[in-house]
C-alpha cells in the first residue's frame, strides 16, 4: 500500500504524511482567522479588513504582556484577545456603526484604512524585523513521529483551534444567545420589539470577532517572527478562505480552512513556486463555478 | 475691479511666482540631491529603511565644513520591493525632482531595475543593500557602484567556511527571485568545486511565505548536512525561529545563514540564533572608529538598532560621493554621473564605517570579508555584544577576480 502511495505520488510517503499535518497546521490558522471574519460578516454584513492588524496585534499583546508585566503564554490566551477585542468594541462604537445603512464598499473601505494605520503605528514603534516569543516551557520539545519530527506546540495549536471554532459554531447553532444573534440578522427590528438589544448585541459580535484573531495571533506569536506586516501575510490567503467556504458561513469557513491549509501543503512539495498562488486559482474556479462559495446559500 | 488693478495682481502675482524659482536656481548651481531607495515598510525594512537615511544623513553632518557650503538634499521613498515601483520612482527623480545620485535599493530584482535607469539617464548609482553579483558582472554599467556586499562574497566566507569544516552535502531553501536564485548558485558553485554535493533545493515565493515547516522537513529528508538559506531579512528570521521548533539544528544537520544581518539576530534573540555562523563586511563593535561611528548615528537611528551592514554601506557610499563632488565641482557632476563615477573609482575610499577601501574597474567596491560567530548568551557581555570575530578574508580576495564577472567595462 505505501509504496503503491509513493509510486503514484512520486514522494517518499513519510514526507508526504509529513505535509499533510503541517497543511493542518497552518489550516488551522486559516480556519480561526476565517471564522472571525465569518462571524463578523455573517452578522454585521461587514467586511473586517481590519483583520490581520487585529491577528497581529493579538501576538504583540502577547508579547507586551510578557515584556512589560511579566505575564506569560497562559495569561496572554485570555487576557490578549480580551484586549483587543475591547479595542474592536471602541472601533465599532465609533466609527463601523454609523456606516450599517451604506453598501459593504464603505465598511470595507474603512476597515482597510483603520487596518494600514494601526499596522503603520506598529511598525513605527517596533520596526519589521520582529520581536521573540518563546514556546511556553510545558508545550516546548517535540515528539517523534518517525516519518517526522513534530514539533509539540503545532500539534497544540490544532487541537486548540479545533476546540475554539466548534464552541463558536455551538454557540451560534445551538444556544439562545446564537438563536437572537441570527434572529437579528434576518430582522433586525422585530428583534429588537421582543426587546433584545440589538446594537449592543452587534457591538459584542464585532468585538467577539475580533477577539478570534488576536487569540489566533497569540497562538501564531511562538511560531512566526511577531511583526508589523505578520498579519498582512496572512489575512489575503484568509478572504480567499473566506470567499471560497461562502460569506458568513461558519461551518464552511472552517471545513474550508483546514482544507485549504492541507492543499497549500501538498503543493508546497510539488510545486513550491506556485504554493502562494494555488488558493486564489481554487478561488478564481470556484467563484466561476458556485458563486455562492461551496458552503454558502445563493 | 478696473482693469488697471487686475492687472497689477497678475503682474504681481507673476513676480511672486517667479521668485522662489529664481532662487531654486541659484541653489541649485551649487547643491546636489540624493535619493534614498530601500524598503520602508516590508519584511527587510530594519536591514535597511530609515537607518540607511540615518547613516547617509550622518555621512553628511561628518562632513561638515568640507562641503563648503554646498547644499546636499535627501529624499526618501519606499519602492515596496516591487521592480515596477522601483524603476517609476527612479525615473520619477531623475526626469522630474533632480536627484543625482540613488543609494541602497535592496531586493535584486528591484536593484537590477533601477540599475538599467540609472544608466539610461547618466546619474550615479550606488547599490549599497542589494545583493546579487550580476550588478557587478553581466549586468554592469559605468554609472553604478556596488558598496556593501555581494552574493559571490557571502557564499565564498560562509559557504566556503562550512564545507572546510566538513558539511559537504547541502540543500538550499531559497527565496524564488533574482537574489535567491543568485546566492543559491553563487553558494552552489564553491560547494561543487570544494568536492561538496547540492543535494536539492526548494524555491520559496518571494514576498509572503511566512511558514517554512514545510520546506524545512524537505530539507531534512534530504539529509543533507547543511541547509542552506538563500533568503533575508524576515525570511531568515522565520526559517531560523522554525528551524529550531522543528528539531533542525537538534539533529545535527547546520543551517548556513547566507545572508544575516545583526537586526535578524537582535530579533531572534541570542538563545536562538547562537553558534549560526554569518559573514558581515560592517561590525559596530569591530573597532574604534566603527563604535565611533555607531555613537554618532545611533541617536537617529530607528528603534536604537545597531546600523547594519548595508546601512553603514549606505554612510560610506554617501560620503564617498559628495567627496567627489566637491573635487568635479556640483555642476560638472549633475551633468554626467558617468565622469563622477571615474571620478569615484579613481580617488581611495576612507571612512570610519569601512576604514581604507577601493573601487574596482568593474564597479565593485572591494573591502574585507568578516565570518563572524553569533555569541551564546552567556558570553554575550552588553547590549548588542552578538559577534566573535571566526576568520577575516582579505579585501582583494573577498570577492570576485575581476576577470571571472564577465563585466564590460573590464578589458581583457
Amino acid at each position: 500500500m505505501l509504496e503503491f502511495l509513493e509510486t503514484i505520488t512520486g514522494v517518499p510517503t513519510p514526507l508526504l504524511f509529513g505535509q499533510l499535518l503541517l497543511g493542518l497546521i497552518n489550516g488551522a490558522f486559516y480556519a480561526m482567522l476565517s471564522l472571525g471574519l465569518a462571524v463578523i460578516f455573517g452578522l454585521l454584513n461587514i467586511i473586517n479588513f481590519t483583520h490581520g492588524a487585529q491577528f497581529m496585534m493579538g501576538a504583540f499583546v502577547a508579547w507586551m504582556l510578557l515584556a512589560w508585566a511579566g505575564i506569560g503564554y497562559w495569561g496572554a490566551l485570555i487576557l490578549a484577545p480580551l484586549i483587543v477585542g475591547a479595542t474592536g468594541v471602541v472601533i465599532e462604537r465609533l466609527m463601523i456603526s454609523r456606516l450599517y445603512k451604506l453598501d459593504h464598499l464603505y465598511g470595507l473601505l474603512l476597515t482597510f484604512g483603520i487596518g494600514l494605520m494601526i499596522e503603520g503605528v506598529f511598525r513605527n514603534e517596533f520596526g519589521s524585523s520582529g520581536l521573540p516569543y518563546r514556546i511556553p516551557a510545558e508545550l516546548s520539545g517535540a515528539w517523534d513521529l518517525g516519518f517526522m519530527f513534530m514539533p509539540i506546540y503545532r500539534g497544540w495549536v490544532v487541537v486548540f483551534s479545533l476546540v475554539i471554532c466548534l464552541a463558536t459554531w455551538l454557540v451560534i447553532e445551538k444556544t439562545r444567545l446564537g438563536a437572537y444573534l441570527r434572529a437579528a440578522t434576518e430582522n433586525a427590528p422585530l428583534v429588537q420589539a421582543f426587546g433584545v438589544n440589538v446594537p449592543r448585541m452587534i457591538t459584542l459580535t464585532y468585538g467577539a470577532g475580533v477577539a478570534l484573531a488576536a487569540l489566533a495571533g497569540v497562538l501564531a506569536a511562538p511560531i512566526y517572527s511577531v511583526n508589523p506586516q505578520m498579519g498582512t501575510n496572512l489575512i489575503i490567503v484568509v478572504f480567499a478562505v473566506v470567499v471560497i467556504g461562502g460569506m458568513g458561513s461558519i461551518l464552511g469557513s472552517v471545513i474550508t480552512g483546514f482544507g485549504l491549509g492541507v492543499v497549500e501543503g501538498l503543493t508546497k512539495v510539488y510545486w513550491p513556486e506556485a504554493s502562494a498562488t494555488v488558493i486564489f486559482v481554487i478561488m478564481a474556479i470556484v467563484l466561476l463555478t458556485r458563486p455562492a462559495g461551496l458552503f454558502g446559500r445563493a | 475691479m478696473t482693469e488697471m488693478n487686475r492687472r497689477s495682481i497678475l503682474a504681481a502675482g507673476a513676480a511672486f511666482g517667479a521668485l522662489p524659482l529664481h532662487r531654486a536656481r541659484a541653489q541649485a548651481a551649487n547643491s546636489i540631491k540624493i535619493g534614498v531607495l530601500n524598503d520602508q515598510s516590508g519584511l527587510y525594512r530594519d536591514v535597511n529603511g530609515p537607518g540607511s537615511v540615518a547613516c547617509v544623513r550622518q555621512a553628511i553632518t561628518d562632513l561638515g565644513a568640507t562641503l563648503r557650503g554646498m547644499n546636499v538634499e535627501v529624499v526618501v521613498a519606499d519602492h515596496q520591493n516591487r521592480p515596477d515601483v522601483g524603476v517609476n520612482i527612479a525615473r520619477q527623480w531623475f526626469d522630474r525632482d533632480g536627484v543625482d545620485m540613488v543609494i541602497d535599493v535592496p531586493t535584486s530584482s528591484v536593484a537590477l531595475a533601477v540599475n538599467q535607469v540609472a544608466r539610461e539617464k547618466n546619474k550615479v548609482y550606488i547599490n549599497s543593500s542589494g545583493a546579487t553579483s550580476d550588478l557587478t558582472g553581466s549586468a554592469c554599467s559605468p554609472n553604478t557602484i556596488h558598496w556593501t556586499y555581494d552574493t559571490y562574497m557571502l557564499a565564498k566566507s560562509t559557504g566556503g567556511a562550512m564545507v572546510r569544516a566538513g558539511g559537504d552535502t547541502w540543500f538550499f531553501i531559497t527565496a524564488d527571485y533574482a537574489f535567491g536564485h543568485a546566492l543559491e548558485r553563487d553558494t552552489g558553485n564553491f560547494i561543487r568545486a570544494a568536492g561538496g554535493r547540492v543535494l536539492g533545493q526548494v524555491r520559496t515565493p518571494f514576498p509572503g511565505t511566512t511558514d517554512f515547516s514545510s520546506f524545512l522537513v524537505q530539507a531534512q529528508a534530504s539529509r543533507a548536512k547543511v541547509v542552506g538559506l538563500a533568503n533575508a531579512g524576515g525570511d531568515t528570521i522565520n526559517s531560523i525561529k522554525q528551524a529550531a521548533e522543528f528539531g533542525l539544528t537538534r539533529r545535527g544537520t547546520k543551517l548556513a545563514a547566507l545572508l544575516m544581518f545583526i537586526s535578524d539576530v537582535h530579533s531572534l534573540g541570542l538563545e536562538t540564533a547562537q553558534g549560526l555562523v554569518c559573514t558581515e563586511t560592517f561590525y559596530w563593535d569591530l573597532n574604534d572608529n566603527t563604535r565611533a561611528f555607531t555613537a554618532r548615528v545611533l541617536p537617529n537611528m530607528p528603534q536604537q538598532l545597531r546600523p547594519g551592514m548595508g546601512q553603514a554601506g549606505c554612510y560610506s557610499g554617501a560620503m564617498h560621493y559628495i567627496k567627489a563632488v566637491l573635487e568635479l565641482g556640483a555642476a560638472a557632476a549633475k551633468a554626467d554621473g558617468a565622469a563622477t563615477v571615474a571620478r569615484m573609482k579613481a580617488m581611495p575610499v576612507q571612512d570610519d564605517a569601512f576604514g581604507a577601501t577601493s573601487i574596482r574597474a568593474d564597479g565593485r567596491r572591494i573591502t574585507p570579508a568578516y565570518l563572524f560567530e553569533v555569541k551564546a548568551p552567556g558570553e554575550s557581555r552588553a547590549a548588542w555584544d552578538y559577534y566573535k570575530l571566526l576568520q577575516t578574508t582579505p579585501a582583494d580576495e573577498a570577492f570576485r577576480p575581476l576577470a571571472e564577472g564577465g563585466c564590460s567595462l573590464v578589458r581583457s
